[in-house]
């Protein structure tokens, strides 16, 4: 059974996802979603643990080829072709549609190559410097790194160390950053530093990000896709997706009702 | 399976306090009434006094409202019982009010005989004290249905101060000696015909806390903008 959201808007569409489903070899981990991510908005998928919404996420830019038997049904369109199309280049896809993790993982390498390196494997033939500034500067790290670019990435601190990731994800320029629980590693002030710099990022980038936190999708997001487990097959399905004021306030599900007011259990 | 045990019951223990307040506010109404018909300057005193635990009473609900925000991030349908909560104190707050304008005009009418019998204004009084009743369990039990029946019936209240303002009116043609009296009780009925406004504001937030709809019940009157004395 397939489930249907997509809000009213008069943007466009940066994803359309048609009758998604997600394997792990035999097993399905997600299965009938339907979903229209806005472009240049932040649209937060939330639900309760093996709910799939790290699975849809990670399927929005290939990365559950990676993993062994791993596999996608459905269509998922990225600029009018389907991103699990024959002739579709995964690692092109990884660049457009990039992903920051959970834990920060720069490269063991300095500030400035955590950029650049990214970069240079993708192909970028103009001026490093610059793109590296540029860089830093979107994610809102500059400043505090300016003088130390020849430095260890390792050597910052837990919120740095994510922005430099985020950096190092837009210095591919994409036109999607996916954000796979970009602030679980992070104390309270890092994570409202993240949250700040989404609101800056989106002004040029579609984000979607996956989030334990109700609250920080209340805050952060303009749209809310909330997941939750079908317990008759175990397979994760799409509940509600909505503006984040509406689903907040007012959700239509009640079993969204019952997680986002914490009597899920 | 529930959780947020001690979070369900400071709600819930949030929303018996809005049924204490009514109550308060309802025993408020109809002393105000019995004690101007009784001409009991020292009953109206205590209402005055009275009003102040009205007063302490909202805030405290406030204040638990707002803690319960402040600690507990409510969401969805639990917000919009808060949201309704404090719009409704301030509501029933008011009605405390109008009982204390009634005990004040009892002192303005002072040591006089009353000009008119108060029949039409306790029939107004139980009617408005009814309603408010009616509107709490609307509140408790989530009835929507109830609550906008309620509203309906507000409409009955105003044509009681119709009433009320017509006969009154009539005593000061006959005998402008009785004007300021007749002005006083005027004051009195408007309170009682306010309090139902008060009432159908609470329809309201119960419908809002139900369905999440803002919509706007019925309930005006004629003569509008009234003074009251507490004003």
């Amino acid at each position: 059974m397939s489930t249907n959201g997509t809000p009213t808007s008069n943007g466009k569409y940066a994803l359309d996802l048609q009758d998604v489903h997600c394997y792990y070899g035999s097993f399905r981990a997600v299965k009938g979603v339907n979903l229209k991510l806005q472009e240049k908005k932040i649209t937060a998928f939330i639900g309760p643990s093996g709910c799939g919404k790290s699975t849809v996420l990670r399927s929005l830019n290939r990365m559950n080829d990676l993993i062994p038997g791993g596999r996608v049904e459905g269509r998922i369109l990225f600029r009018g072709k389907n991103l699990y199309d024959p002739d579709v280049d995964p690692v092109e896809v990884r660049r457009r549609i990039g992903m920051v993790f959970q834990k920060p993982n720069p490269f063991p390498k300095s500030i400035y190559d955590n950029i650049a390196w990214g970069a240079k494997i993708n192909g970028f033939k103009g001026n490093m410097k610059e793109l590296v500034e540029q860089s830093l500067r979107s994610a809102a790290l500059w400043e505090e790194v300016k003088d130390k670019l020849d430095q260890s990435g390792l050597g910052l601190s837990g919120g740095q160390q994510q922005r430099l990731c985020i950096a190092r994800a837009i210095a591919t320029q994409p036109e999607i950053i996916l954000m796979d629980e970009p602030c679980s590693a992070l104390d309270p002030i890092a994570t409202l530093k993240i949250e700040d710099l989404m609101r800056e990022l989106v002004k040029n980038y579609t984000i979607v990000i996956v989030t334990h936190n109700m609250q920080q999708a209340a805050r952060a997001s303009d749209y809310t896709a909330y997941y939750l487990m079908d317990k008759s097959d175990r397979a994760g399905e799409l509940v509600e997706y909505g503006e984040t004021d509406q689903l907040f306030t007012n959700p239509k599900d009640k079993r969204t009702e019952d997680y986002i007011t914490g009597r899920f259990g | 399976m529930a959780i947020r045990h001690e979070y369900t019951r400071s709600l819930n223990r949030l929303q018996d306090e809005v049924l204490i307040l009514g109550s308060m506010v309802e025993g408020g109404i109809n002393d105000a009434i019995h004690v101007l018909e009784q001409r009991d300057t020292e009953g109206a005193r205590r209402i005055i006094d009275w009003d102040n635990r009205v007063n302490e009473k909202r805030f405290a609900i406030e204040s638990s409202a707002l803690t319960l925000i402040a600690t507990q991030q409510p969401a969805a349908g639990d917000l919009r019982i808060i949201a309704a909560i404090l719009e409704i104190i301030t509501d029933l707050e008011r009605v405390g009010d109008y009982a204390k304008g009634i005990a004040k005009i009892n002192l303005l009418i002072g040591e006089a005989r009353l000009i008119k019998s108060l029949e039409e204004f306790k029939i107004m009084a139980a009617d408005a004290c009814q309603m408010l009743r009616d509107a709490l369990d609307a509140f408790v039990h989530r009835d929507i249905d109830l609550a906008k029946q309620i509203a309906k019936r507000d409409d009955d209240l105003d044509e009681q101060y119709n009433q009320i303002f017509k006969a009154l009116l009539q005593l000061i043609i006959s005998d402008t000696r009785v004007t300021d009296q007749a002005t006083y009780l005027l004051w009195a009925a408007h309170n009682l015909e306010r309090t139902g406004d008060r009432v159908v504001n609470i329809c309201e937030r119960v419908i809002f806390m139900v369905t999440g709809q803002m919509i706007e019940l019925n309930g005006s009157v004629e003569i509008k903008d009234m003074p009251t004395l507490q004003d």
